[in-house]
Parts: C-alpha cells; structure tokens; sequence
C-alpha cells in the first residue's frame, strides 16, 4: 500500500566512499555524493514509491534535511534508514548524551517523506542555512 | 624519482605500516599497498583542497593574516575566556598532543578527544570491567575465529582483514582469501545470470523479489577447519556479506543478545524461542562455534558504542569475553577509527590520569563523562571559546551542539579546509602529520608506530606542534603580564 511518509528508525554510520571522500578533502563532489544519500530498504521504498535517486524529506525533533534516497544494496532493513556521517545526517541526528557524552548517533526516530522537487543543499548552503556563515 | 618504503599511513587506526609511496618533484605520485583512503590521503597533500595560509574572520569574511597575528589573537582568545574548549586530537601525533594537555591546563579549559564521539563508552566499559585484550599479532597468528560485532572493517578499516584477521597468513593459521574468492566467482555467476534473464536472453526463470530479514540458518560452513569469520549487525555491511555467518540483530538489542550468549555459554536453559530476532538455536551454534574454537577474537565497533545502551554493551561483550576464557582462549579489542585516536587517550592519560572529557577549570584534571564531555558541555551552552584541531565536529557533531562552538571565538588548525574551517574565526593551515612531518601514533592495539616525513610542506607551513608551542607561550607571556599588572 502507498503512504504518504513513513516512521523510521535513523541509523548514521561509516562507508567506504565517505572515507574516501572525507581524505580527499570535505569540499570534494566525492565526499557530497557520498554523504548526501540515504540508504533504504527496498520494502520501505516502495511503500513511498521512491526510485533509486529520487529526493527525500528526513525529519526528526532536530530539524529536517533532504537527501537521495538510494536502495541498500545487500540484504534487508526494513524500518531502518542509514546515513553515512557528516554534516547532512547530523543535521538530524539527536542530541542526547545519556549522561556519559555519547550523542545518540544510531536510533534516532525520524519521519521520511519524498521531496521530489526539494534541492539538496551543498556544504556552503547547508553552513550557512544552520550558522549563519 | 624516488621511492620510500615501509612508510604508515595515517588514515585510520590500522596504521599499515607497508606502504611504499613514489615521490617525484615533491609530490606523491604513486602510492602501492594502501586502501582507497589511503591513496586519497596520501595525494590529498597537493590538492586544491589545503589551506595554506592563516585566515582570521574580519566584518564576517575570512581573509589571510600572517601567522604571528594569527597566533597572537588566538593566544588572547583562550587566555582570557573562562571556560574553553580544546577538541580534536584524533589525527596528529602524541607530540602535539602533549602540548595540547599542557595548554588545556595554563588555560584552565577542557581537553576532550574524539573518543567521546566514537569509542568513550567503550573507555567506560573498560574502567568498568577491564579488558582481556591483545596485540594484532597475536589475532593475526593464532586466532581461529575472528567476530565481528557492530562494525564494518570493509568499509572504515579496509585493511584489517587483509592484513590481521581473517585473510592473513600467520604462522599457525592460513589465510581464508581462497574461499572468499571461490564465494566472489559465485555471486559474480549469479549476477550474470540475473543480466541474462532481464535482458530476455536467458527466460526469466526466478522474478524478482525484495529481500527480507530471512531464516538466516548458520551455514554447515562453521563446522569447517580454519579461521571462521562471523559478523553480527542491525544490516548486511560490506564485511558482513564476506563473512562465513551473517548474524542480523534487531536495532537496539544487541545487549540482549550478548546476554543471551553469555547465559548459553554457561550451559544455561532458556524458554524462549527468539531473542533479538534470532532464533535461540541459531545463537546455540553461534556459542558452539565459540567455546570450540582454540582462540576467538571480538572486534566490535560504533554499533554497539552508538546504538541503545552504549556503554553497557561494551561492558556485558566483555563480561562475555571473560565468561569464554574459563571455556576456551578469547580477546577483545575496539576497532579505533583515527589513526592515533589511541594515542590521544594514551597521551592524556598519562599526563593527566585520564583518557577524554578532562575538566581543567579547577586547576587540577577532573573527569565526570557526562559533564566535562564536549557534547554536554556545548548543549548546557557553557563554553566561552574552542579550539579544535585535527577534527571536523561542525561535521561530525549533531547540529545544536556545533550551534554554540561555531557562535564562539573558534579557533581551527586543520591542513585542509573543512566544515569547521569555514565556519571558524581563525584557521591555521599546518603540515600533515604522517607525510609532511614526522611523529609517533599508536596502532589500536596501543602499539606505538612512528610516523615518517615523506614530502616536505608547502613553504612556510608550521607544523601542529610548533603552532600549538607558540601559542602556550604566548598565553604564558599574557598570563604572566595580566598577574604583574594585578
């Protein structure tokens, strides 16, 4: 059945191409292309009716991000959304420590929605949208 | 044309200490051995990407400045602010770092690493329960069964396979690369036949489906001889589709499930039939495999330090670490990200007792995680200043917590531009640790390895620790004129 947004479970983490591009240097199109996606499960997407590529709204209590829904390729997921880290997954991330200085950067609950004609925003954008510079 | 052997590459905390790099006209051209991330790393030197002269923010534009001005104004900033912040440290040496305490402590700030964001809980776990742990060597001669838990070395270790667990030759147990290949051959077959049928060569005989959290049975594979290489997560990583058996935990239940283990590896009787999603059979085989083995090894990483639970997890993984040594031989280690995050917990803790979140405010090294960590400290919206270094928290840290670093006088030192760069008031470009200077870093087994100079550096760059040396005395000249003048 399509739905309009679903309630998912945010995950943030590390991948190969994110390495690679964080060592070449954070303005690189590798590290954009590479931070800039959202891992979905397939059963997930198509309960959107999201394509490989197509834009995506991601909220939670922190604030909202757009980003390039992509299908992860091994395996299943379902109800799980994965980010590679940088500055667009934390831009939702939670902030909550639990008392012991850790952020919660797996499991933060987040609402995902397709945003077919929402840009993505570039580094520059995005820092100066979140700190004014 | 030269080449330099047996250089380390700084990139993560594998530290490789194989790589063999070609130089011509002070540039690496070529560099042999290294994963993706470090051939990006080691050509990252000369692109367009580093910073190479000090910017200091003026009417809300960076523009260049020279580095005695630059150095003066931060040495004003941390001196007179009452509460700083010093962050960073992960990705250079355990020099700069030593001056780095010796900074936090005149200024009276507080000296956190990037292990608050990465493998604190772990630290927690350890003060809580210690660690029956070992060196790289050992896993890479003797271990039998190599698990991963949380973590995906394929991806943010590329190396570690290759070259201390499972696809080594050590000297009592062989390499698996064989069977990894054989395995490669037969998904390469499978996918080829999949081509076929969509093009309508072949007639389509299986159509396609979604995947699912399948029945995933071990496999009869791990009853096999040899190093057995098992991999537990919430999704199927890289490494987790090279591994012999691929355990799919729910989200958030790994302490569950390695309490589970723990209770089976006791030859406890459970009346349940799933425990975190997997059958309880299915962790029976997962515990034979375990106490079988002659010498089992855990690497676990952010899945467990990240997810629900934190520190807990850690703390029960080597609960069960310990429980498997009265059966069998067993270790455990973190699979630690920066190159010399280690060295970092290493360096403070010898300096000050403790490895992260050190309060100086007081005048002496206090430590409460929680309350002297960055994170919290940020969110109270506490600090007066930062200094970071060798790190990227705008990036790396959850929005509102870089909200107060960046609303603060920031201070950066980083060769290449970056998040924080941009957003900082006053950026240093610095050689890099590793290829334009040379250093000691600690491996994540706590094996000190030094670093080599390779390059020399664009003309004119300080390293780390020079401008991190000239700041402490100039901090100590305005300290001392501000006392005269009291």
């Amino acid at each position: 059945m399509v739905q309009e947004k679903l309630n998912l479970i945010l995950l943030t983490g590390r991948t190969i191409e994110q390495g690679v591009g964080k060592e070449s240097g954070k303005g690189t199109q590798e590290y954009f292309q590479s931070t800039t996606m959202v891992y979905m499960d397939e059963t997930d997407m198509n309960k959107l009716e999201l394509r490989n590529n197509d834009h995506v709204l991601l909220s939670t209590e922190e604030g909202s991000v757009v980003l390039r829904a992509v299908r992860h390729p091994r395996g299943a997921m379902p109800g799980l959304v994965y980010i590679p880290y940088g500055p667009w997954a934390n831009a939702i991330c939670s902030t909550k420590t639990t008392s012991i200085g850790m952020p919660s950067f797996k499991g933060t609950p987040v609402e995902v929605q397709p945003a077919l004609n929402q840009p993505i925003l570039t580094l520059k954008e995005l820092l100066r949208k979140e700190f004014g510079r | 044309m030269s080449i330099v052997k047996s250089v380390t590459c700084p990139v993560c905390g594998c530290l490789c200490d194989d790589i063999e790099l070609t130089i011509a006209d002070g540039a690496v051209v070529q560099v042999k051995n290294g994963c993706a991330m470090c051939e990006a790393k080691f050509f990252s030197h000369n692109n367009e990407h580093r910073s190479t002269t000090p910017l200091m923010r003026k009417d809300g534009e960076l523009v260049p400045v020279s580095y005695d001005e630059a150095i003066q104004k931060s040495a004003e900033i941390l001196a007179n602010a009452t509460y700083p912040i010093l962050y960073g440290w992960s990705s250079t040496d355990c020099e700069a770092q030593r001056i780095g305490v010796a900074l936090a402590e005149e200024v009276g700030g507080v000296l956190d690493n990037t292990a608050v964001v990465c493998h604190g809980p772990s630290i927690l776990g350890v003060q809580d329960v210690g660690i029956p742990t070992c060196t790289l060597g050992q896993v890479r001669h003797r271990a039998d069964l190599i698990i991963y838990w949380g973590c995906d070395p394929w991806s943010a270790h590329p190396r570690h396979l290759e070259r201390y667990t499972s696809f080594t030759d050590g000297r009592f147990e062989g390499s698996e690369w064989k069977s990894y290949i054989n395995k490669v051959k037969a998904a390469a077959g499978k996918k080829k036949l999949r081509s076929l049928e969509r093009k309508g060569i072949l007639k389509e005989r299986h159509p396609r489906v979604a995947p699912s959290v399948h029945d995933n049975k071990p496999p009869e594979i791990l009853n096999k001889k040899g190093r057995k290489l098992i991999v537990v997560d919430v999704r199927k990583s890289m490494t987790a589709e090279i591994a012999d058996y691929f355990l799919q935990v729910e989200y958030g239940k790994d302490y569950e499930l390695i309490q589970t283990v723990r209770a089976l590896v006791k030859d406890q009787e459970l009346d349940v039939e799933k425990v975190a999603g997997v059958p309880v059979e299915y962790i029976q085989q997962l515990v034979d495999s375990m106490t079988s083995c002659e010498f089992g090894v855990i690497f676990f990483g952010m899945g467990l330090t990240q997810s629900a639970g934190k520190f807990r997890n850690i703390d029960v993984a080597i609960s069960l670490v310990r429980d498997l040594n009265m059966r069998t031989k067993f270790a455990i280690l973190p699979m630690r990200g920066h190159f010399n995050v280690t060295g970092a917990n290493t360096v403070f803790t010898w300096q000050s007792g403790y490895p992260y979140g050190i309060d100086f405010s007081m005048g002496y090294p206090r430590y409460n995680p929680g309350e002297t960590t960055v994170v919290d400290i940020l969110m109270r919206e506490e600090s007066d200043a930062g200094l970071v270094i060798a790190s990227d928290p705008v990036s790396n840290f959850p929005r509102r917590a870089a909200e107060h670093l960046v609303k603060n006088p920031l201070i950066v030192i980083d060769p290449h531009m970056n998040a924080t760069s941009l957003v900082g008031d006053i950026v240093f470009p610095v050689s890099i640790v590793g290829i334009e200077k040379a250093g000691t870093a600690y491996r994540m087994d706590h094996v000190p390895l030094p670093l080599k100079k390779v390059v020399d550096p664009p003309k004119g760059l300080l390293s780390d620790e020079e401008i991190l040396n000239r700041i402490l005395n100039e901090v100590r000249k305005i300290k001392l004129k501000n006392l005269e003048v009291a």
